[in-house]
């Protein structure tokens, strides 16, 4: 019956299509899907898309521009796994990016996410932005090159290129600095994480990428790992050790935690702020991690931390997952996820929107200034506030 | 250019409205055994105003409007099926008004039963509606259109029941409220006006729910579910009488599965009680399972399984993967309840000569002045002959139901015949003007509730 060689055929038609995937942890509305959220039309809610997938595999329906748009507008982040009450939920997303993945195989894919897998192949990164300017981020900032030191503080595309990022990265290497951590960066040697590519469906560069990291990192003595991204931290942590990378990875927001608990940041200088966090889903969701940056953020004296309504495992997507902060298929309206979101920010009485993903940092700015919000909501990287509280510019 | 594509673009955005295979193959699809139809459009809208206009234009074109809500009847009553335009209501999703006084919703027809579950706890935490056994994205005006019931039928009644007032979109355009919101901004009853339930349980035949006004009951601080079990389903009626005699329960099912093994064949109560203090818990506790069940746990004819406090929210989409085949589909009937026996002994035996587990349901309506029955028959989505077995079960149930005096709740196509073959003549004629006189170019979801 199948017309595709398709991994899943033999469970995806296990997708009831009942619908809880598109709800929040609390049930509160059924925008908890990125892709329905900022659509409202069947097609795009997560068992949509899972039906859709069958059809084209068994060859109802024909592949078109606007079906790979609607595959590649899944965020990947596991809100549906979350949701789905069925034992095959584990899978949900795997079937998603195994769909993409045939259509890579066939060329098939929107011009968008074809633009950024080329630029990652060539360039190493998404943004086709040169390899040489890498690590341009890091001038003037006294952070050294990895030369085995403890840590390799893995800054990521969005970190060496996005100006916004960049930032983040700078304040992070300054953090690190003043609280005496060992560590070194690969500057203009960094190459892509990956995460994205494997979630686009680009399992041979994924497979590249991750071997290239892994080799250069054991040529360099690396054993111990702090990401900028909770999207380099996912493809490190979990995928890389299928390339026998078995590194001890961290997101520089379970090291935050661990130096100021440890009296080794001295974060008393305090910042006033009343915030609000958002959760990226490659730290949530993926990994699990949910209280690392609430006690950095807690221990700040000065700052208020106050709950959005969808909040941990519950939490709404930026909207910039599955490589969607580049290839944008969910922008263009009020409905999209970052401005949902950042709406949902600014109803708690926040001043501070933080962040702990240079990725939701630039969605969610981006949202701010669409929803004309400046004056009254600022979003922040974690890295920055704990800057601000040590005294860093 | 499509000129009527052109025109519902017009009326709600480009982005919500489509003619491509891709939205017209999903909203083709009902989630049950029913046969797809493809829509020609697919259209999203926000507004009643929109709907109206959507309306309008498809008595211009003439063109079939077939509402839909979460999509879940699994009877096939929102698959277009003679083409035309597939609207999906679920973007008129806002709470409007809870009258805390008053008990009562007001909601825009897309409301999932699980929004509204969850806006009452976190706002009125001393209110409850009656929520359905349906997945929770089912919808508020879905679910009143097709007569649905939920966990408090068994001291109100069905949820159709519980409105207190309606918004339509006729078939022709205009707007009408039926209620006390007919003559002024209250939506607190639908009652003394002359009656005009011409509405619910139509099945979107005759007009687009756009608000529904719905009743709300006192959420008591502690709710929870005991289990009561017995062997011998001829007990089970008896069990009921006395069980709604003491009115102290909430919801009262009965049912019988086979799955898991261990417990097939025997008569299982779930019997929902609900207090604000413990002492008011253990009063009514002490009613139902020493005053009205001892009797059968002395003699040995039935046993208690415990309480548990908490509800437990409905699941039942976990049916669908009983085969790890994603589909599930039954027959709804309303039943008296002293067919419990019969509706067990046969919808069994419809079930093993399909070689599908069996499950068997009945739900108490109104102090046992009905039960609502479901047999459910779980199939291989991707196994053509399993769905196939199911429909034939289904059809079998539809038919057995009525042999047993039942009528058949949101049946499909296969039941409406059935019932409408039965039906007295008289009433047949009059639903007949009625759909004529409400809809004289037969746009409103073709095929259902078509008196020949």
């Amino acid at each position: 019956m199948a017309v595709i060689d398709y991994k899943y055929k033999d469970v995806i038609h296990r997708c009831f299509r009942c619908g809880y995937c598109k709800f929040p942890n609390n049930w509160i509305d059924v925008n908890n899907c990125p892709a329905y959220a900022r659509f409202r039309m069947e097609t795009y809610s997560c068992g949509g898309r899972l039906w859709l997938v069958r059809a084209w595999v068994n060859g109802e329906i024909d592949w078109s521009e606007h079906f790979a748009q609607i595959v590649y507008s899944c965020t990947a982040c596991k809100n549906c796994e979350q949701q789905c009450p069925l034992r095959f939920n584990v899978d949900i997303v795997n079937m998603i990016v195994a769909a993409k993945s045939e259509m890579v195989e066939r060329g098939e894919i929107p011009p968008s996410a074809k633009e950024f897998l080329e630029n990652v192949q060539r360039q190493g990164n998404p943004y086709g932005n040169s390899r040489e300017k890498r690590g341009e981020w890091m001038e003037g900032t006294g952070i050294e090159a990895y030369q085995g030191q403890e840590f390799l503080y893995y800054v990521g595309c969005v970190g060496s290129y996005d100006t916004r990022g960049q930032k983040t990265a700078r304040v992070l290497g300054k953090v690190l600095q003043k609280a005496g951590v060992s560590f070194g960066v690969l500057g203009n040697d960094e190459n892509c994480d990956g995460n994205e590519v494997r979630s686009l469906g680009e399992e041979t560069l994924f497979e590249m990428l991750a071997e290239e990291n892994v080799a250069q990192f054991q040529s360099l003595g690396v054993q111990k790992i702090v990401t900028l991204s909770p999207h380099s931290y996912n493809a490190m942590k979990n995928d890389y050790p299928g390339f026998n990378g078995g590194f001890d990875v961290a997101h520089y927001t379970q090291l935050l935690q661990s130096l100021i608990s440890d009296g080794r940041l001295d974060v008393s200088g305090g910042v006033n702020a009343t915030v609000t966090y958002h959760d990226p889903c490659f730290l949530g969701r993926w990994n699990e991690e949910y209280e690392a940056p609430r006690n950095v953020l807690k221990s700040i004296p000065g700052i208020q931390l106050i709950e959005m309504e969808r909040n941990r495992d519950g939490a709404l997507c930026c909207g910039g997952g599955g490589g969607n902060f580049y290839i944008d298929l969910l922008g263009g309206s009020e409905d999209s996820p970052a401005r949902r979101r950042v709406r949902e920010a600014h109803e708690t009485g926040a001043d501070v929107l933080a962040v702990a993903c240079p990725n939701c940092l630039t969605m969610l700015e981006d949202a701010v200034k669409a929803e004309e919000l400046e004056d009254k909501l600022t979003v922040k990287d974690v890295a920055e506030i704990v800057g601000e509280a040590c005294g860093i510019k | 250019m499509d000129s009527v594509y052109q025109a519902l673009v017009d009326i709600v955005g480009q982005e919500h409205v489509s003619n491509r295979q891709e939205e017209l193959f999903i909203y083709s699809f009902d989630l049950g055994t029913t046969e797809p139809h493809r829509p020609d459009y697919a259209v999203a809208p926000r507004t009643t105003e929109e709907i109206q206009e959507i309306v309008r234009l498809a008595n211009r074109e003439k063109v079939p409007v077939v509402p839909l809500g979460g999509g879940l009847s699994l009877a096939g009553l929102a698959v277009p099926f003679k083409g035309g335009i597939a609207l999906d209501l679920k973007r008129m999703d806002s709470i409007i008004e809870v009258n805390e006084k008053a008990r009562y919703a007001l909601v825009e027809c897309g409301v999932s039963q699980a929004q509204m579950v969850s806006y009452l706890e976190r706002y009125h935490p001393t209110l409850t509606h009656s929520e359905p056994g349906a997945p929770g994205p089912a919808t508020i005006g879905g679910n009143v259109a097709i007569h649905g019931q939920g966990d408090l039928a068994q001291p109100y009644g069905f949820n159709s029941d519980m409105v207190n007032g309606l918004e339509i979109v006729l078939p022709t355009g205009e707007v009408c409220r039926f209620g006390s919101c007919s003559i002024s901004s209250g939506w607190f009853t639908l009652h003394p006006l002359p009656d005009l339930g011409l509405f619910l349980g139509w099945s979107g035949t005759t007009g687009i729910i756009t608000k529904v006004s719905l009743r709300l009951f006192p959420c008591k601080r502690i709710r929870g579910v005991g289990q009561f079990v017995v062997e011998n389903e001829e007990l089970v009626p008896e069990v009921i009488h006395k069980l709604t005699h003491t009115q102290m329960a909430e919801d009262i099912i009965a049912y019988s599965q086979a799955v898991p093994p261990f417990s097939s064949g025997l008569q299982h109560f779930l019997i929902n009680l609900a207090a604000d203090s413990e002492k008011e818990l253990e009063f009514k506790q002490e009613i139902i399972w020493d005053d009205t069940l001892g009797e059968y746990i002395r003699r040995g004819d039935g046993g208690f399984l415990g309480f548990r406090q908490g509800l437990e929210r409905p699941v039942v989409s976990k049916t669908s993967d009983w085969r790890k085949g994603g589909g599930f589909e039954y027959v709804g009937a309303i039943m008296p309840v002293d067919t419990y026996p019969e509706c067990y002994r046969q919808g069994r035996e419809i079930s093993e000569r399909h070689d599908i587990p069996y499950t068997v349901l009945g739900r108490c309506i109104g102090m046992a002045h009905a039960m609502m029955f479901s047999w459910t028959y779980a199939f291989n989505r991707a196994d053509p002959e399993s769905i196939k077995q199911a429909r034939e079960a289904l059809h079998e149930t539809d038919d057995l139901a009525l042999e047993l005096g039942g009528t058949l709740w949101k049946p499909g196509l296969y039941g409406q015949k059935l019932v409408m073959e039965r039906m007295d003549p008289h009433t047949l004629e009059l639903m007949k003007k009625v759909k004529q006189l409400l809809d004289p170019n037969g746009i409103m979801n073709p095929g259902n509730w078509e008196v020949s």
